[in-house]
């Protein structure tokens, strides 16, 4: 009995640890995918200004609370708008951000074929 | 023929892209969030300034009332620069002035209140930027007018002339 007790408490100990540095990782993938809005060209995780390490322990207290990543990001969107996540997300505003480089792949590709087909013949 | 419309067309891209960019060379560099329509005051916690007692925001903002809520700090100049308009706001009776002591020191901001006299009937106290992080706020100081619960404008930086008559032109 007094193993099992033991055991368990291992366990829970494993699995709290465990548990912690998911979150962790978690909240450097995050807080690498929020632009820091005072500085210029830098994300939260790299940044070291008040406002960043602010965001830092905002999204470890959402973490803890039980938020996931989509909600952390939807929770700061609604707050500073689209501006503060790097990935933006697909949207009326954003068609064009997202299709254009798929576009110009698709009519270089077609050049490309037509100049390749050219030369054949 | 055809090299006289390709160079044409290459000019022509070079200088929209000029333009762009050189268009771009005006806008500012830091970003600013946008504040179209209005939003509801979010809900938070936070300590009561220099006691040990917790506020939620229910407490505080009421319905059918208009409220200030401004984020200052003692370290902040521009918060000294606005104070006499917060002053002047604090006169009028039909506005309760709320402010947030942001990432401050107890003791200097007791200073700032007692050398430039308080305009706030309730001092929040937000040590690690939580609470001013929940109103979507990024530095000081930053203002925000609300009614029913509503925040109806957001001033970023300190308040003016214009603000204020702003202010005044949506609580007479």
């Amino acid at each position: 009995m007094k193993y099992l007790k033991y055991l368990t408490l291992i366990i829970f100990v494993f699995n709290f640890n465990s548990l912690n540095a998911q979150n962790i990782d978690l909240k450097i993938e995050i807080t690498k995918n929020l632009r820091c809005l005072i500085c210029q060209g830098q994300s939260v995780y790299d940044s070291d200004s008040e406002f960043a390490n602010s965001l830092k322990l905002l999204v470890e207290k959402k973490l803890d609370e039980g938020f996931d990543e989509k909600e952390i990001y939807n929770f700061l969107k609604d707050r500073y708008g689209e501006w503060i996540l790097y990935d933006p997300q697909f949207n009326k505003n954003t068609y064009f951000l997202w299709i254009l480089p798929i576009l110009m792949f698709l009519i270089g590709g077609a050049i490309i074929l037509k100049l390749f087909n050219f030369k054949k013949r | 023929m055809k090299t006289k419309i390709l160079t044409l067309f290459f000019i022509t891209i070079f200088f929209f892209s000029f333009l762009i960019f050189y268009k771009g060379l005006e806008n500012p560099n830091l970003y600013t969030p946008s504040f179209t329509s209005k939003k509801k005051i979010p809900s938070f916690d936070a300590k009561l300034f220099n006691k040990d007692i917790l506020i939620s925001s229910d407490e505080i903002f009421k319905k059918d009332k208009f409220y200030i809520m401004n984020i200052w700090a003692s370290w902040c100049v521009p918060c000294k620069e606005e104070h006499p308009y917060l002053l002047n706001l604090s006169n009028q009776n039909n506005i309760k002035i709320v402010g947030l002591n942001y990432k401050d020191n107890d003791s200097n901001a007791k200073k700032f209140l007692e050398d430039f006299k308080s305009p706030y009937d309730i001092i929040l106290s937000d040590k690690d930027c939580l609470a001013a992080i929940e109103w979507g706020a990024y530095g000081v100081p930053e203002t925000f007018l609300i009614f029913d619960k509503e925040i109806i404008k957001k001033f970023i930086g300190p308040l003016n002339t214009n603000s204020l008559l702003e202010i005044n032109k949506f609580i007479k």
